[in-house]
Protein backbone atom coordinates (compact mmCIF):
# COMPACT_ATOMS: atom_id res chain seq x y z
CA UNK A 1 0.00 0.00 0.00
CA UNK A 2 0.95 3.44 -1.21
CA UNK A 3 2.05 5.64 2.08
CA UNK A 4 -0.88 8.16 2.52
CA UNK A 5 0.60 12.19 2.65
CA UNK A 6 -1.17 15.08 3.54
CA UNK A 7 -0.47 18.91 4.15
CA UNK A 8 -1.35 19.15 8.02
CA UNK A 9 -2.39 22.60 9.28
CA UNK A 10 -2.43 22.37 12.84
CA UNK A 11 -4.34 25.75 13.46
CA UNK A 12 -3.26 28.23 16.42
CA UNK A 13 -4.72 26.09 18.83
CA UNK A 14 -2.96 23.30 18.48
CA UNK A 15 0.36 25.17 19.12
CA UNK A 16 0.01 25.47 22.26
CA UNK A 17 -3.61 25.44 24.01
CA UNK A 18 -4.10 21.82 22.59
CA UNK A 19 -0.45 20.61 21.72
CA UNK A 20 -1.66 17.10 23.12
CA UNK A 21 -4.27 17.27 20.17
CA UNK A 22 -1.05 17.86 18.14
CA UNK A 23 1.33 15.41 19.77
CA UNK A 24 -0.97 12.53 20.03
CA UNK A 25 -1.55 13.35 16.36
CA UNK A 26 1.81 13.34 14.96
CA UNK A 27 2.08 9.86 17.24
CA UNK A 28 -0.61 8.04 15.57
CA UNK A 29 -0.08 9.52 12.15
CA UNK A 30 3.39 7.74 12.61
CA UNK A 31 2.04 4.38 13.32
CA UNK A 32 -0.67 4.45 10.91
CA UNK A 33 2.26 4.68 8.50
CA UNK A 34 0.22 8.05 7.24
CA UNK A 35 2.75 10.99 6.57
CA UNK A 36 1.60 14.65 7.85
CA UNK A 37 4.15 17.53 6.48
CA UNK A 38 2.90 20.34 7.86
CA UNK A 39 2.21 23.15 5.46
CA UNK A 40 4.78 25.63 5.91
CA UNK A 41 4.12 29.31 7.10
CA UNK A 42 0.57 28.27 7.26
CA UNK A 43 -1.45 31.54 8.71
CA UNK A 44 -4.55 31.35 10.84
CA UNK A 45 -7.95 30.59 8.90
CA UNK A 46 -9.88 33.88 10.54
CA UNK A 47 -12.06 31.83 12.69
CA UNK A 48 -15.63 32.60 13.29
CA UNK A 49 -14.08 36.00 14.15
CA UNK A 50 -12.92 37.36 10.21
CA UNK A 51 -16.00 36.49 9.02
CA UNK A 52 -17.90 38.49 11.18
CA UNK A 53 -16.20 41.69 9.78
CA UNK A 54 -14.89 40.85 6.29
CA UNK A 55 -15.64 38.32 4.45
CA UNK A 56 -13.39 38.69 1.14
CA UNK A 57 -10.11 39.26 3.60
CA UNK A 58 -11.72 36.06 5.73
CA UNK A 59 -11.65 33.89 2.14
CA UNK A 60 -8.08 35.28 1.20
CA UNK A 61 -6.23 34.62 4.30
CA UNK A 62 -7.91 30.60 4.14
CA UNK A 63 -6.90 30.52 0.65
CA UNK A 64 -3.17 31.06 0.87
CA UNK A 65 -3.51 27.80 3.23
CA UNK A 66 -4.99 25.91 0.50
CA UNK A 67 -2.43 28.00 -2.25
CA UNK A 68 0.49 26.48 -0.08
CA UNK A 69 -0.79 22.88 0.04
CA UNK A 70 -1.80 22.94 -3.67
CA UNK A 71 1.51 24.22 -4.24
CA UNK A 72 2.77 20.52 -2.50
CA UNK A 73 0.43 18.73 -4.47
CA UNK A 74 -1.11 17.69 -1.26
CA UNK A 75 -4.93 17.44 -0.10
CA UNK A 76 -4.95 19.82 3.43
CA UNK A 77 -6.18 17.85 6.84
CA UNK A 78 -6.94 20.02 9.55
CA UNK A 79 -7.42 18.74 13.26
CA UNK A 80 -9.88 21.87 14.44
CA UNK A 81 -13.01 21.29 13.15
CA UNK A 82 -13.22 25.44 12.92
CA UNK A 83 -10.17 25.37 10.73
CA UNK A 84 -11.97 22.59 8.86
CA UNK A 85 -15.26 24.46 8.10
CA UNK A 86 -13.42 27.51 7.24
CA UNK A 87 -11.18 26.42 4.99
CA UNK A 88 -13.72 23.57 3.33
CA UNK A 89 -16.18 26.50 2.48
CA UNK A 90 -13.33 28.35 0.88
CA UNK A 91 -12.36 26.46 -1.20
CA UNK A 92 -16.14 25.44 -2.36
CA UNK A 93 -16.97 28.87 -2.83
CA UNK A 94 -13.02 29.44 -5.31
CA UNK A 95 -13.89 26.28 -7.13
CA UNK A 96 -17.72 28.16 -8.09
CA UNK A 97 -16.69 31.39 -7.85
CA UNK A 98 -14.04 32.31 -10.62
CA UNK A 99 -14.49 36.35 -10.22
CA UNK A 100 -13.76 35.86 -6.53
CA UNK A 101 -10.71 33.06 -7.50
CA UNK A 102 -9.29 36.11 -9.59
CA UNK A 103 -9.39 38.62 -6.95
CA UNK A 104 -8.30 36.51 -4.33
CA UNK A 105 -5.17 35.56 -6.52
CA UNK A 106 -4.51 38.88 -7.53
CA UNK A 107 -3.73 39.22 -3.74
CA UNK A 108 -1.88 36.21 -3.37
CA UNK A 109 0.57 36.82 -6.00
CA UNK A 110 2.30 39.33 -3.21
CA UNK A 111 3.19 36.25 -1.26
CA UNK A 112 4.00 34.06 -4.76
CA UNK A 113 0.89 32.22 -4.45
CA UNK A 114 -1.98 30.91 -6.75
CA UNK A 115 -4.85 28.81 -6.43
CA UNK A 116 -6.15 26.68 -9.06
CA UNK A 117 -8.38 24.87 -7.16
CA UNK A 118 -7.14 21.41 -7.27
CA UNK A 119 -7.20 20.58 -3.60
CA UNK A 120 -9.61 18.78 -1.12
CA UNK A 121 -9.76 19.69 2.71
CA UNK A 122 -9.87 16.95 5.42
CA UNK A 123 -11.06 16.70 8.85
CA UNK A 124 -8.60 14.44 10.76
CA UNK A 125 -10.68 11.89 12.02
CA UNK A 126 -12.20 11.45 8.53
CA UNK A 127 -8.96 10.23 7.24
CA UNK A 128 -8.37 7.96 10.52
CA UNK A 129 -12.41 7.12 9.80
CA UNK A 130 -11.70 5.46 6.49
CA UNK A 131 -9.05 3.02 7.49
CA UNK A 132 -10.79 1.30 10.41
CA UNK A 133 -9.17 -1.90 9.50
CA UNK A 134 -5.53 -0.79 10.04
CA UNK A 135 -6.76 1.28 13.11
CA UNK A 136 -8.30 -2.16 14.53
CA UNK A 137 -5.03 -4.08 13.48
CA UNK A 138 -3.15 -1.52 15.56
CA UNK A 139 -4.68 -1.39 18.47
CA UNK A 140 -2.78 -3.67 20.52
CA UNK A 141 -3.85 -2.56 23.62
CA UNK A 142 -7.43 -2.07 23.20
CA UNK A 143 -9.65 0.60 25.48
CA UNK A 144 -11.63 -2.32 27.08
CA UNK A 145 -14.40 -1.09 29.46
CA UNK A 146 -13.63 2.81 28.77
CA UNK A 147 -17.47 4.04 28.16
CA UNK A 148 -16.68 6.87 25.41
CA UNK A 149 -19.26 9.64 24.97
CA UNK A 150 -18.09 10.43 21.32
CA UNK A 151 -18.87 14.43 20.68
CA UNK A 152 -18.97 15.68 16.70
CA UNK A 153 -19.90 19.06 17.88
CA UNK A 154 -20.74 21.15 15.05
CA UNK A 155 -18.35 22.57 12.17
CA UNK A 156 -17.13 18.72 11.44
CA UNK A 157 -21.05 17.94 9.98
CA UNK A 158 -22.34 21.39 9.92
CA UNK A 159 -23.05 22.86 6.88
CA UNK A 160 -22.91 20.10 4.98
CA UNK A 161 -19.92 19.46 2.81
CA UNK A 162 -20.86 16.74 0.73
CA UNK A 163 -24.39 16.47 -0.76
CA UNK A 164 -25.07 12.89 0.40
CA UNK A 165 -23.17 13.38 4.03
CA UNK A 166 -25.45 11.69 7.18
CA UNK A 167 -25.17 15.17 9.15
CA UNK A 168 -28.05 14.16 11.16
CA UNK A 169 -26.84 10.47 11.94
CA UNK A 170 -23.68 9.81 11.42
CA UNK A 171 -21.82 6.99 12.89
CA UNK A 172 -17.82 7.04 12.01
CA UNK A 173 -16.98 8.34 15.62
CA UNK A 174 -18.63 5.64 17.38
CA UNK A 175 -16.82 3.37 14.90
CA UNK A 176 -14.08 4.81 15.30
CA UNK A 177 -14.25 3.68 19.11
CA UNK A 178 -15.70 0.46 19.03
CA UNK A 179 -12.43 -0.11 16.49
CA UNK A 180 -9.56 0.74 19.53
CA UNK A 181 -11.96 -1.69 21.55
CA UNK A 182 -13.56 1.11 23.58
CA UNK A 183 -17.54 1.37 23.75
CA UNK A 184 -19.11 4.39 22.68
CA UNK A 185 -22.55 5.50 24.44
CA UNK A 186 -25.49 6.39 23.28
CA UNK A 187 -24.71 10.24 23.98
CA UNK A 188 -27.92 11.99 22.88
CA UNK A 189 -26.40 15.30 22.20
CA UNK A 190 -23.68 14.53 20.47
CA UNK A 191 -24.32 16.97 17.17
CA UNK A 192 -25.54 19.40 19.27
CA UNK A 193 -23.56 22.96 20.05
CA UNK A 194 -21.29 23.88 22.87
CA UNK A 195 -21.47 27.77 22.53
CA UNK A 196 -18.14 27.96 20.60
CA UNK A 197 -17.35 31.87 21.13
CA UNK A 198 -20.02 32.85 23.04
CA UNK A 199 -18.47 31.19 26.40
CA UNK A 200 -16.84 35.18 25.95
CA UNK A 201 -19.65 36.94 24.15
CA UNK A 202 -22.21 35.06 26.51
CA UNK A 203 -20.80 33.40 28.95
CA UNK A 204 -24.47 32.71 30.62
CA UNK A 205 -25.73 31.00 27.39
CA UNK A 206 -22.14 29.28 26.93
CA UNK A 207 -22.00 27.77 30.54
CA UNK A 208 -25.92 26.66 30.41
CA UNK A 209 -25.09 24.67 26.55
CA UNK A 210 -22.26 23.24 28.40
CA UNK A 211 -24.43 22.08 30.97
CA UNK A 212 -26.38 20.00 28.90
CA UNK A 213 -24.05 18.23 27.05
CA UNK A 214 -22.21 17.28 30.48
CA UNK A 215 -25.17 15.76 32.02
CA UNK A 216 -26.37 13.97 28.72
CA UNK A 217 -23.00 12.74 28.92
CA UNK A 218 -23.22 11.33 32.58
CA UNK A 219 -26.60 10.04 31.81
CA UNK A 220 -25.54 8.27 28.84
CA UNK A 221 -22.83 6.45 31.00
CA UNK A 222 -19.99 8.03 29.59
CA UNK A 223 -16.67 7.91 31.70
CA UNK A 224 -15.24 9.73 29.36
CA UNK A 225 -16.35 12.37 26.27
CA UNK A 226 -14.29 12.44 23.32
CA UNK A 227 -13.72 15.70 20.65
CA UNK A 228 -12.32 16.44 17.60
CA UNK A 229 -11.59 19.87 18.13
CA UNK A 230 -9.55 21.94 20.39
CA UNK A 231 -12.54 24.41 20.74
CA UNK A 232 -14.79 21.73 22.08
CA UNK A 233 -12.17 20.34 23.92
CA UNK A 234 -11.77 24.08 25.95
CA UNK A 235 -15.19 24.42 26.38
CA UNK A 236 -16.16 21.44 27.72
CA UNK A 237 -13.48 20.80 30.06
CA UNK A 238 -11.96 23.67 31.28
CA UNK A 239 -15.17 25.47 32.13
CA UNK A 240 -16.65 23.05 34.19
CA UNK A 241 -15.85 24.87 37.85
CA UNK A 242 -17.88 27.59 36.19
CA UNK A 243 -20.63 25.65 35.05
CA UNK A 244 -20.74 24.19 38.82
CA UNK A 245 -20.41 27.54 40.70
CA UNK A 246 -23.43 28.92 38.07
CA UNK A 247 -25.68 25.81 38.58
CA UNK A 248 -25.03 24.37 41.92
CA UNK A 249 -23.86 21.16 40.14
CA UNK A 250 -20.50 19.10 40.78
CA UNK A 251 -19.39 17.72 37.19
CA UNK A 252 -16.23 16.27 36.72
CA UNK A 253 -16.55 14.76 33.32
CA UNK A 254 -12.49 14.18 31.46
CA UNK A 255 -12.35 15.34 28.18
CA UNK A 256 -9.53 13.91 26.12
CA UNK A 257 -8.94 14.05 22.26
CA UNK A 258 -10.15 11.12 20.09
CA UNK A 259 -6.24 10.65 19.09
CA UNK A 260 -5.18 10.17 22.86
CA UNK A 261 -7.15 7.51 23.16
CA UNK A 262 -6.38 5.97 19.59
CA UNK A 263 -2.66 6.60 20.61
CA UNK A 264 -3.50 5.11 24.01
CA UNK A 265 -4.84 2.07 22.41
CA UNK A 266 -1.61 1.80 19.95
CA UNK A 267 0.42 1.54 23.00
CA UNK A 268 1.75 4.53 22.89
CA UNK A 269 3.00 6.14 26.39
CA UNK A 270 0.35 8.64 27.80
CA UNK A 271 3.50 11.25 28.21
CA UNK A 272 4.09 11.38 23.96
CA UNK A 273 0.28 11.43 24.06
CA UNK A 274 0.21 15.13 26.19
CA UNK A 275 -1.69 13.13 28.62
CA UNK A 276 -1.34 14.84 31.95
CA UNK A 277 -1.66 18.05 30.92
CA UNK A 278 -5.97 18.14 31.18
CA UNK A 279 -7.14 19.66 33.78
CA UNK A 280 -9.56 16.80 35.14
CA UNK A 281 -7.87 13.32 35.29
CA UNK A 282 -8.27 10.00 33.13
CA UNK A 283 -10.92 7.98 34.62
CA UNK A 284 -9.81 4.03 35.49
CA UNK A 285 -10.05 2.91 32.39
CA UNK A 286 -7.74 5.01 30.72
CA UNK A 287 -5.16 4.86 33.76
CA UNK A 288 -4.85 0.97 32.93
CA UNK A 289 -4.39 1.63 29.53
CA UNK A 290 -1.70 4.36 30.48
CA UNK A 291 0.13 1.51 32.94
CA UNK A 292 -0.01 -1.10 29.92
CA UNK A 293 0.82 1.37 27.42
CA UNK A 294 4.64 2.42 29.57
CA UNK A 295 4.91 -1.24 30.35
CA UNK A 296 5.72 -2.37 26.36
CA UNK B 1 -35.02 54.92 -13.30
CA UNK B 2 -33.28 54.65 -10.16
CA UNK B 3 -34.83 52.12 -7.40
CA UNK B 4 -34.48 52.47 -4.03
CA UNK B 5 -33.19 48.62 -2.63
CA UNK B 6 -35.69 47.88 0.55
CA UNK B 7 -33.65 46.27 3.65
CA UNK B 8 -35.48 43.20 2.51
CA UNK B 9 -33.53 43.23 -0.41
CA UNK B 10 -30.29 44.66 0.59
CA UNK B 11 -30.09 41.35 3.87
CA UNK B 12 -31.33 39.18 0.55
CA UNK B 13 -28.02 40.17 -1.35
CA UNK B 14 -25.73 39.05 1.75
CA UNK B 15 -27.45 35.85 1.67
CA UNK B 16 -27.44 35.35 -2.32
CA UNK B 17 -23.41 35.98 -2.15
CA UNK B 18 -23.37 32.97 0.76
CA UNK B 19 -25.47 31.09 -2.52
CA UNK B 20 -28.65 31.16 -0.16
CA UNK B 21 -32.16 31.18 -0.77
CA UNK B 22 -33.63 34.52 -0.32
CA UNK B 23 -35.27 34.83 3.50
CA UNK B 24 -38.97 35.76 1.43
CA UNK B 25 -38.97 32.12 0.76
CA UNK B 26 -39.21 30.99 4.40
CA UNK B 27 -43.18 29.60 5.27
CA UNK B 28 -42.58 30.43 8.71
CA UNK B 29 -42.25 26.77 9.78
CA UNK B 30 -40.61 27.42 13.03
CA UNK B 31 -37.69 24.70 12.80
CA UNK B 32 -34.69 27.40 12.90
CA UNK B 33 -36.28 28.58 16.33
CA UNK B 34 -37.22 25.06 17.77
CA UNK B 35 -33.94 23.56 16.49
CA UNK B 36 -31.59 26.67 17.85
CA UNK B 37 -29.88 26.01 20.80
CA UNK B 38 -29.04 29.40 21.70
CA UNK B 39 -33.40 30.38 21.17
CA UNK B 40 -33.66 30.48 25.13
CA UNK B 41 -31.26 33.14 25.27
CA UNK B 42 -32.27 35.47 21.91
CA UNK B 43 -34.28 38.41 22.65
CA UNK B 44 -36.04 37.54 19.32
CA UNK B 45 -35.67 33.66 17.68
CA UNK B 46 -34.34 33.00 14.24
CA UNK B 47 -38.10 32.61 13.03
CA UNK B 48 -39.15 36.03 14.04
CA UNK B 49 -35.90 37.55 13.11
CA UNK B 50 -36.35 36.44 9.20
CA UNK B 51 -40.46 37.71 9.58
CA UNK B 52 -38.87 40.91 10.52
CA UNK B 53 -36.70 41.20 7.96
CA UNK B 54 -38.78 40.08 5.10
CA UNK B 55 -41.50 43.04 6.33
CA UNK B 56 -38.68 45.41 6.34
CA UNK B 57 -38.38 46.76 10.16
CA UNK B 58 -35.08 47.21 9.43
CA UNK B 59 -34.79 49.67 13.12
CA UNK B 60 -36.30 46.84 15.03
CA UNK B 61 -33.55 44.66 13.40
CA UNK B 62 -30.65 46.93 14.04
CA UNK B 63 -31.40 46.67 17.64
CA UNK B 64 -31.80 42.99 18.29
CA UNK B 65 -29.05 40.51 19.83
CA UNK B 66 -29.97 37.26 18.66
CA UNK B 67 -27.38 37.81 15.57
CA UNK B 68 -24.93 38.73 18.19
CA UNK B 69 -25.92 35.45 19.95
CA UNK B 70 -25.52 33.17 17.43
CA UNK B 71 -22.76 30.39 18.05
CA UNK B 72 -22.48 29.47 14.17
CA UNK B 73 -23.70 25.85 14.83
CA UNK B 74 -25.50 25.77 11.53
CA UNK B 75 -28.53 23.41 12.50
CA UNK B 76 -30.91 25.82 11.48
CA UNK B 77 -29.02 25.46 8.08
CA UNK B 78 -28.95 22.07 7.78
CA UNK B 79 -32.94 21.82 8.63
CA UNK B 80 -34.70 24.47 7.15
CA UNK B 81 -37.01 23.00 4.62
CA UNK B 82 -36.61 25.73 2.20
CA UNK B 83 -33.23 25.73 2.24
CA UNK B 84 -32.24 29.46 3.88
CA UNK B 85 -28.84 29.10 5.19
CA UNK B 86 -29.63 31.12 8.60
CA UNK B 87 -26.32 30.77 10.03
CA UNK B 88 -24.93 32.45 7.05
CA UNK B 89 -27.87 35.25 7.52
CA UNK B 90 -26.88 35.81 10.94
CA UNK B 91 -23.18 36.27 10.11
CA UNK B 92 -24.52 38.60 7.46
CA UNK B 93 -25.71 40.61 9.77
CA UNK B 94 -23.24 41.22 12.17
CA UNK B 95 -21.43 42.49 9.80
CA UNK B 96 -24.10 44.90 8.58
CA UNK B 97 -24.10 45.92 12.15
CA UNK B 98 -20.26 46.80 12.17
CA UNK B 99 -20.15 47.77 9.08
CA UNK B 100 -22.94 50.42 9.67
CA UNK B 101 -21.34 50.98 12.92
CA UNK B 102 -25.15 50.55 14.74
CA UNK B 103 -25.09 47.71 17.72
CA UNK B 104 -26.25 47.83 21.16
CA UNK B 105 -22.75 49.45 23.36
CA UNK B 106 -22.81 46.19 25.73
CA UNK B 107 -22.23 43.45 23.46
CA UNK B 108 -18.42 41.58 23.58
CA UNK B 109 -19.02 40.12 20.32
CA UNK B 110 -17.81 43.14 18.27
CA UNK B 111 -15.00 43.90 20.36
CA UNK B 112 -13.99 40.62 20.48
CA UNK B 113 -14.23 39.71 16.70
CA UNK B 114 -12.52 43.13 15.41
CA UNK B 115 -9.69 42.90 18.34
CA UNK B 116 -9.35 39.16 16.67
CA UNK B 117 -8.88 40.43 13.01
CA UNK B 118 -6.34 43.14 14.38
CA UNK B 119 -4.19 40.50 16.02
CA UNK B 120 -4.00 38.25 12.87
CA UNK B 121 -3.22 40.83 10.09
CA UNK B 122 -0.39 42.28 12.33
CA UNK B 123 1.01 38.28 12.82
CA UNK B 124 -0.38 36.15 10.62
CA UNK B 125 -1.70 33.85 13.72
CA UNK B 126 -4.09 34.66 16.65
CA UNK B 127 -2.71 34.61 20.39
CA UNK B 128 -4.42 33.73 23.22
CA UNK B 129 -3.69 35.77 25.78
CA UNK B 130 -3.65 39.11 23.88
CA UNK B 131 -7.44 37.56 22.90
CA UNK B 132 -8.04 37.21 26.91
CA UNK B 133 -6.89 40.72 28.05
CA UNK B 134 -8.75 42.46 25.31
CA UNK B 135 -11.82 41.14 26.11
CA UNK B 136 -11.46 41.00 30.33
CA UNK B 137 -12.22 44.22 31.44
CA UNK B 138 -15.42 44.08 29.70
CA UNK B 139 -16.47 40.95 32.27
CA UNK B 140 -18.43 41.34 35.04
CA UNK B 141 -16.22 40.80 38.46
CA UNK B 142 -17.49 37.10 38.47
CA UNK B 143 -16.40 36.24 34.70
CA UNK B 144 -13.23 38.40 35.05
CA UNK B 145 -11.97 36.09 38.30
CA UNK B 146 -12.98 32.49 36.56
CA UNK B 147 -11.34 33.76 33.95
CA UNK B 148 -8.03 34.32 36.10
CA UNK B 149 -8.84 30.82 37.11
CA UNK B 150 -8.38 29.60 33.94
CA UNK B 151 -5.62 31.36 33.10
CA UNK B 152 -4.02 30.37 35.90
CA UNK B 153 -4.97 26.89 35.63
CA UNK B 154 -3.67 26.55 32.14
CA UNK B 155 -0.33 27.89 32.54
CA UNK B 156 0.26 25.30 35.64
CA UNK B 157 -0.24 22.75 33.03
CA UNK B 158 2.07 24.60 30.06
CA UNK B 159 -0.77 25.26 27.73
CA UNK B 160 -0.69 29.08 27.48
CA UNK B 161 1.98 30.49 25.03
CA UNK B 162 4.58 32.61 26.05
CA UNK B 163 5.36 34.56 23.02
CA UNK B 164 2.88 35.60 20.48
CA UNK B 165 2.99 33.03 17.58
CA UNK B 166 4.26 35.04 14.10
CA UNK B 167 4.34 33.88 10.25
CA UNK B 168 7.64 34.25 8.43
CA UNK B 169 6.25 35.88 5.20
CA UNK B 170 4.74 38.57 7.24
CA UNK B 171 5.83 41.28 4.73
CA UNK B 172 3.71 39.19 1.83
CA UNK B 173 1.36 38.72 4.05
CA UNK B 174 0.65 42.73 4.80
CA UNK B 175 1.25 43.76 1.38
CA UNK B 176 -1.72 40.79 0.13
CA UNK B 177 -4.26 42.23 2.82
CA UNK B 178 -3.19 45.38 1.33
CA UNK B 179 -4.67 44.20 -2.47
CA UNK B 180 -7.98 43.17 -0.92
CA UNK B 181 -8.10 46.34 1.54
CA UNK B 182 -6.18 49.04 -0.16
CA UNK B 183 -5.17 51.05 2.68
CA UNK B 184 -2.00 52.85 3.73
CA UNK B 185 0.40 51.81 6.19
S1 LIG C 1 -10.10 28.37 13.80
FE1 LIG C 1 -9.02 28.83 15.58
S2 LIG C 1 -7.43 27.39 15.67
FE2 LIG C 1 -8.18 27.32 13.66
S3 LIG C 1 -6.64 28.68 12.67
FE3 LIG C 1 -8.43 29.78 13.21
S4 LIG C 1 -8.01 30.73 15.13
FE4 LIG C 1 -6.55 29.21 14.73
S1 LIG D 1 -19.16 22.18 19.32
FE1 LIG D 1 -18.45 24.15 19.87
S2 LIG D 1 -16.28 24.31 19.43
FE2 LIG D 1 -17.09 22.47 18.54
S3 LIG D 1 -17.55 23.01 16.51
FE3 LIG D 1 -19.42 23.40 17.62
S4 LIG D 1 -19.31 25.42 18.35
FE4 LIG D 1 -17.29 24.87 17.63
S1 LIG E 1 -36.71 26.85 9.18
FE1 LIG E 1 -36.58 28.01 7.29
S2 LIG E 1 -38.65 28.11 6.50
FE2 LIG E 1 -38.78 27.45 8.65
S3 LIG E 1 -39.11 29.36 9.77
FE3 LIG E 1 -36.92 28.98 9.75
S4 LIG E 1 -36.19 30.08 7.95
FE4 LIG E 1 -38.39 29.91 7.75
S1 LIG F 1 -26.57 28.79 13.62
FE1 LIG F 1 -27.13 30.33 15.10
S2 LIG F 1 -29.29 30.67 14.76
FE2 LIG F 1 -28.79 28.77 13.75
S3 LIG F 1 -29.28 27.21 15.23
FE3 LIG F 1 -27.12 27.70 15.49
S4 LIG F 1 -27.05 29.27 17.05
FE4 LIG F 1 -29.16 29.14 16.34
Amino acid sequence: MTKKTFAYFPGCSLEKMAESYHLSTVEIARVMGMELKELEDWNCCGATAYFHVDELLAHTLCARNLAMAEKEGLDLVAPCSGCYKNMHACNAHLKKDHDLADHINFALEEDNLRYDGKIKVHHLIEVFSEDLKEVKAKATNPLTGLKVAPYYGCQILRPRKFEHENVEEPRYFEDLMTAIGATPVDFLLRLRCCGAALIITNRQAALSMVRNLLQNALDSGADVIATACPLCQVNLECYQDQVNAEFGTKYSVPVFYFTQLMGLSMGIPAKRLGIGTEFLSPPAAMLAACRKAAAV
Amino acid sequence: MATTVTFSQEIGNLLHAAGGTPVSACMQCGTCSGTCPVGDFMDVRPQRLIRMIDAGFKDKVMATRAFWYCASCYQCTVRCPRGIDIAELMYGLKRYTIWKNQYPEDLIGPAFSETFVKNIVRTGRSYEPVLATSYFFTLGLKEMLSEAQNATMLMLKGRLPVLPARIKRLENFKRMIKRIIPIGD
